[in-house]
C-alpha cells in the first residue's frame, strides 16, 4: 500500500512538470497543462500524507 | 471546561526557551534539508524575482550574481552560524541575554519581533493576492504604498486569522506541511517557466541567452525602479537572510542540529529558492508584462495564476503561508523572551493580528528588496557581538558571557556596538549614497571592532576597581 501510494505521489509531481516541458516543445497547450499541473497537485497532497516524514519537528 | 483544556495544553508545549536542547531532541540532516528547501522556496520568491526584472538586473546579473551571492549565504551559515548553535544548543535570545543582559536583550527582542511581524506581513498580503483572486479584487501596483480597496483589507484580515490560528496551536504541523508541499512548489515555479516560455519566444535551447536577455533580464529598470547591478544581485543574496546566519537568528534551528556541517543544508534552500526560484519568478513577471503591459498591478497571485493557473495561485497561497507561519512563530518566541511569563500562544495570538494589520499595506510588498536588506542590516551586529564573544573574548583575555556572569542587565559594548553600527550604516545610507543592500559587510566589521573595543574598556575597568 506504501508503495503504491508512494509512486502515486510521484506520478503527481510529473504531472506538475512534464506537461510544461510539452507546452516548450509544442505539443500540448497552456489550458491542457494547466489542468494537468491541477491533477498533479491534487494526486501529491492527497497521498504523499500518508508516506512523507510522519514526525519531522524542528521547533524554532 | 473545554477552554481551560485547550489552555493547559497550549501552556504545557515545551520548546526549551530556556534550556539547551536535550540529546534525544536532536533532528537528523533530513529535517533540515526539507525545512530549508520548504522555508526559501515560499512566498518571497515570487516578489523577489519579478521586482529583479522591475529594477532592471541584466541576465548575467542574475545568473552569475545569484549563484555567488548564494554560495556566500550558505557558506556563512555553514561556518558562523551552525558551529556555536551546535556547541550552545540554546535559543538566539536566551543566548544573547547572556551576552548583552536583559535590558538591551529586551530592545534587541522587541526590534527583531517588529521585523519579523513585517516580514510575515508582506508573505500574507503575497498570499492574499492569490485569495483574492476569485472575489476579483483590486490588486496593488508597484506603485501602491497604502491599501487599494475594503476587498483588499478584508482578504487580508482573514489570511492572517487563519495563519496566527496556525501558529498558535504548535510549529508540529506547519513544519510537516511546509517540508510535504517543498518538491511540489519548486517544480511549480519550474513548471510555470518553462511553460510561458514559448511566449516570450523560446522554442529551442539556443533561444534561451537571446530571450533571456532582450525579454526577460533586459538590463533596463521598469519606470520609478532603481538600476541593478551583479553588485546588487550578489550582494542581495548573500544578505537576503543575513538576520538569520550572520545575524545568527538560525542558532534557535541549528541547535536542534547533530552535527554542525548540517548548517551547509541550507544550499537546499538557496540554490532552489533563491536561485532556480527567484529566476522562474522573474520569467513568470517578463511573460505577465508582456501580456499586460508594465503599468498594471503587481500581484504575485495573479501573475501565477496566469502562468500556472489554479496550481500556481494555490502554489502562491501555500508559499505565503509556509513563510509567513514560522515567522509569526520566531516574532512571538521573540516578543515573549521580554518577559518569559507570558504565555506563547497569548503573545503569538497578539503577534498575528498585529502582523496582519501590516499587511493591508502594500508598500511592504512592493518594497520588500529593501526591507529586506535593511532587516538583515538591523540585526546584524548582534550576530557579530555572538561571533566575537564565542570565538575571541576568552582568547583576548576578556569575559564572555559577560552580562550573566558580571550580573549587569545592559552591556554596553554590545550596545554600543550595535548603535554605532546601525548609525554608521544611517552615515554612509544619508551622506555617502551607499545603498542599504551593501550596509552589511563594513557593518559586521564596525560592529565587531566596536564590542572588543569597548569590551576591553569596561571588562578591564572592573578588574582595576575590584
Amino acid at each position: 500500500m506504501r508503495k503504491l501510494l508512494i509512486l502515486l505521489s510521484f506520478i503527481g509531481l510529473g504531472l506538475t512538470i512534464v506537461p510544461s516541458v510539452l507546452v516548450l516543445t509544442g505539443d500540448i497547450n497552456m489550458d491542457q497543462n494547466k489542468k494537468l499541473m491541477m491533477i498533479g497537485t491534487i494526486l501529491w497532497f492527497g497521498t504523499v500524507v500518508f508516506w512523507m516524514n510522519k514526525s519531522k519537528k524542528i521547533v524554532q | 471546561m473545554k477552554k481551560n483544556k485547550l489552555v493547559a495544553k497550549l501552556d504545557a508545549i515545551e520548546e526549551f526557551e530556556r534550556t539547551p536542547v536535550p540529546d534525544n531532541k536532536l533532528k537528523g540532516l533530513k529535517s533540515f534539508i526539507g525545512m530549508y528547501a520548504g522555508e526559501h522556496t515560499a512566498g518571497t520568491e515570487f516578489v523577489i524575482g519579478p521586482l529583479f526584472v522591475a529594477h532592471g538586473a541584466s541576465a548575467g546579473a542574475i545568473v552569475i550574481g545569484l549563484f555567488l551571492g548564494n554560495l556566500l549565504a550558505v557558506m556563512s551559515w555553514g561556518f558562523l552560524t551552525a558551529p556555536i548553535a551546535t556547541k550552545k544548543r540554546i535559543t538566539l535570545y536566551y543566548q544573547l541575554e547572556k551576552i548583552c543582559g536583559y535590558k538591551l536583550v529586551s530592545i534587541y527582542n522587541l526590534v527583531n519581533g517588529l521585523m519579523f511581524c513585517f516580514l510575515a506581513g508582506s508573505m500574507i498580503a503575497v498570499s492574499a493576492t492569490a485569495v483574492g483572486i476569485p472575489f476579483d479584487i483590486t490588486m496593488p501596483t508597484l506603485e501602491d504604498w497604502l491599501p487599494t480597496s475594503i476587498g483588499w483589507i478584508i482578504t487580508v484580515l482573514l489570511v492572517g486569522v487563519v495563519i496566527t490560528i496556525v501558529a498558535i496551536l504548535g510549529y508540529d504541523q506547519v513544519s510537516r506541511f511546509a517540508n510535504l508541499a517543498a518538491p511540489w512548489m519548486i517544480l511549480i515555479f519550474l513548471a510555470a517557466a518553462f511553460a510561458v516560455m514559448p511566449e516570450l519566444g523560446i522554442h529551442s535551447f539556443s533561444d534561451v541567452w537571446d530571450v533571456a536577455n532582450t525579454k526577460i533580464w533586459t538590463g533596463i529598470p521598469l519606470e520609478g525602479q532603481s538600476k541593478f547591478t551583479i553588485w546588487h544581485t550578489t550582494f542581495f543574496a548573500w544578505f537576503a537572510n543575513m538576520a538569520m546566519h550572520i545575524g545568527m537568528a538560525d542558532l534557535s534551528i541549528f541547535r536542534y542540529a547533530r552535527k554542525w556541517q548540517y548548517g551547509f543544508s541550507s544550499a537546499t534552500g538557496m540554490y532552489l529558492g533563491h536561485y532556480l526560484a527567484w529566476m522562474a519568478s522573474g520569467i513568470l513577471y517578463a511573460y505577465f508584462l508582456t501580456k499586460f503591459g508594465s503599468g498594471g498591478e503587481f500581484a504575485p497571485g495573479k501573475i501565477a495564476y496566469e502562468a500556472a493557473g489554479l496550481a500556481g495561485a494555490i502554489c502562491v497561497v501555500i508559499a505565503g503561508w509556509t513563510t509567513a507561519n514560522p515567522t509569526i512563530y520566531r516574532a512571538g518566541l521573540a516578543f515573549q523572551s521580554i518577559n518569559p511569563n507570558w504565555k506563547r500562544w497569548k503573545v503569538t495570538l497578539v503577534t498575528g493580528l498585529f502582523t496582519s494589520v501590516a499587511a493591508f499595506f502594500p508598500a511592504l510588498v512592493m518594497k520588500l528588496l529593501d526591507f529586506v536588506a535593511l532587516y538583515g542590516f538591523v540585526l546584524m551586529p548582534m550576530g557579530a557581538v555572538i561571533f566575537i564573544d564565542f570565538y575571541l573574548m576568552e582568547k583576548m583575555g576578556l569575559q564572555s558571557f559577560y552580562a550573566e556572569k558580571a550580573n549587569v542587565r545592559f552591556n554596553w559594548a554590545a550596545g554600543i556596538a550595535w548603535f554605532f553600527t546601525l548609525f554608521m550604516g544611517l552615515i554612509f545610507f544619508l551622506f555617502f549614497d551607499v545603498e542599504v543592500y551593501f550596509l552589511g559587510l563594513p557593518g559586521w566589521f564596525i560592529a565587531s571592532a566596536f564590542y572588543i573595543l569597548i569590551s576591553f574598556m569596561i571588562q578591564k575597568r572592573k578588574i582595576a576597581i575590584a
